[in-house]
């Protein structure tokens, strides 16, 4: 038996956000009241019984999420947050040890990672070892909650309170990344890839080396900026473009093809509004007021890592 | 090529500025009817796999009360106090030191950071912290450019440490795609080739800090800053 599952972290994270559903359906004031409410509620099943209810029922649940975000529904309060004089009286007051809970999160996951992870009393194991990593970042949210309520002295509600504040800063779009996941699921099921990688293999002249490697690296780029994540691309483009051409034809060698490759998709990944968790949740995260803010600064990054990568695997990839 | 309607209605939905939610839904159910599938079943995928990618949201959302709760008692502003005191420090140079810390430690297998934990209450207090404390008040749009540049730091640190040196989530898809294809590779050569796209990561970041501390300059200088501290 485990003591620490994620799943114990999904009914935490499920408790607080029908918590903050509650906070909300209270406020008069809230200028949303309502459909916020209903959108966190609704969110707050799918974490507290995702895996009891059926996935049918769910993904009706999430045709409702959808239609209270387009129909502009889910909202968050204006005004909001404390006063800045407040914050710095505070920050005078507590000086450093408020950076201790802070700390904490990633104290707490480099120590699951590492050491936590084998502690156990015979079959009763600490941390679930399968999701060790996910696992001890939980854990450390965990531990820095009671910490920084220690060091605060603040009442428990404050907690729920302002991270509510948060959640409703980044809105609907915190969702957005599992949505992206599930079309990149149904577009796999669909054979979406497959497509994609014929089109790009009949249309180009691969017989030349240095096309073949474009091909690969532009195309790893490409399918992940329509599937938002690079590992949804790989295989597709790898086996319809990379294993045929480069290794097959030209004889390359695979190891540097592929690691090389992955790059290349992680360059598509900064390039993407569907990569959303990177680059959507983060722009609303920040208070940026363009959503594509984040993509824009990483345009330049991306563009460079990806000219390295194609000269790299050209000079490389025949040679070793 | 009928299959590919997905695609077509994400890239024509973010293009017309459609609710996002919505388009990504439209574009999942026009390919599952195109592929076949009733609508039933079109729902039911997006619930299992909506399901199954909690995790995703799951740390984002953890990480929420904890952060507001520093934040109320000051944390961004004694993040900011604490950077003014280091006289180097400039709003580049806090992002560049960032995103090499993410590097080296994801490379390590640990994954410290991310945007909710450590971008919004820590990095973007300091780097504009750093900013203010050589050129006084900043305009919003640098100190927009600022935080866009953060989020950045943390993505190119996350992604471009993760090949390199321990071998970990990624390297192993690789291995099994290519096994499967029939091609032996060990876990080593991959790692190790992802080490030069490390460093052309790191130099393009350490361009694009350059570019923003300049910008920063540049744009402090054309609106003089009230307040000079």
């Amino acid at each position: 038996m485990k003591l620490l599952t994620l799943d114990l972290f999904y009914l935490i994270a499920g408790t607080f956000l029908l918590l903050a559903a509650g906070r909300i359906a209270l406020d008069r004031a809230h200028p949303k009241r309502w459909g916020s409410a209903f959108f966190w509620g609704l969110l707050a099943l799918t974490f507290l019984a995702g895996k009891a209810l059926p996935p049918t029922l769910i993904g009706y649940f999430l045709l409702a999420l959808v239609g209270l975000a387009a129909a502009k529904q889910v909202g968050e309060k204006p005004e909001a947050g404390s006063p800045l004089a407040e914050r710095v009286a505070s920050a005078a007051r507590l000086r450093n040890r408020l950076f201790v809970p802070a700390l904490l999160i990633p104290a707490t996951a480099i120590l699951g990672t590492l050491a936590l992870s084998r502690l156990h009393l015979g079959d009763l194991w600490l941390i679930d070892s399968a999701s060790i990593t996910v696992t001890s970042v939980c854990l450390g949210a965990a531990v820095a909650v009671v910490a920084g309520l220690r060091m605060t002295g603040a009442p428990l509600p404050t907690p729920v309170a302002e991270g509510s504040r948060l959640l409703q800063t980044i809105g609907w779009a915190i969702i957005l990344p599992q949505f992206l996941a599930a079309l990149g699921g149904i577009f796999a099921k669909a054979g979406v890839g497959a497509v994609v990688a014929d089109v790009v293999a009949n249309a180009l002249p691969t017989q030349y080396p240095f096309v073949a490697v474009l091909a690969y690296c532009v195309g790893m780029a490409l399918f992940t900026i329509c599937m938002g994540n690079a590992f949804a691309a790989f295989p597709v483009i790898t086996l319809g473009i990379g294993l045929p051409f480069i290794v097959g034809l030209h004889g390359g060698n695979p190891a540097i093809m592929a690691a090389i490759g992955m790059l290349c998709g992680y360059c598509g990944t900064l390039l993407t509004p569907m990569a959303a968790n990177f680059n959507v949740v983060p722009a609303m995260l920040l208070e940026l007021r363009d959503k594509n803010a984040v993509i824009k600064a990483q345009v330049p990054i991306a563009l460079t890592i990806l000219a390295a990568n194609i000269a790299l695997m050209y000079f490389c990839v025949y040679r070793f | 090529m009928i299959k590919l309607i997905g695609i077509l209605i994400v890239a024509a939905g973010f293009a017309l500025r459609f609710n996002t939610l919505l388009v990504v839904m439209a574009a999942g159910i026009a390919t599952g009817l195109v592929a076949g599938m009733s609508f039933n079943e079109i729902m039911e995928l997006f619930g299992t796999y909506f399901v199954q990618n909690r995790n995703v949201t799951l740390l984002v959302i953890l990480m929420l009360p904890v952060v507001g709760l520093l934040e109320r008692y000051g944390l961004r502003e004694r993040a900011e106090t604490l950077i003014r005191r280091v006289r180097s420090a400039t709003a580049g140079r806090v992002l560049l030191f960032y995103t090499a810390v993410r590097q080296v430690s994801i490379a390590l297998g640990i994954n410290i950071g991310g945007h909710a934990a450590m971008v919004r209450p820590l990095v973007t207090p300091m780097a504009e912290g750093a900013a203010r404390a050589r050129h006084g008040e900043l305009p919003d749009q640098t100190s927009q450019a600022i935080r866009a540049n953060a989020a950045a730091a943390e993505n190119v640190g996350n992604f471009f440490g993760e090949d390199t040196i321990f071998a970990v989530g990624a390297i192993y898809l690789i291995k099994g795609v290519l096994d499967t294809s029939g091609h032996k590779v060990s876990v080593w050569a991959l790692s190790l080739w992802g080490i030069p796209t490390a460093l052309v990561a790191f130099g393009a970041m350490w361009w694009r800090v350059r570019v923003l501390d300049r910008r920063i300059e540049r744009e402090t200088a054309a609106a003089p800053a009230e307040g000079e501290r």
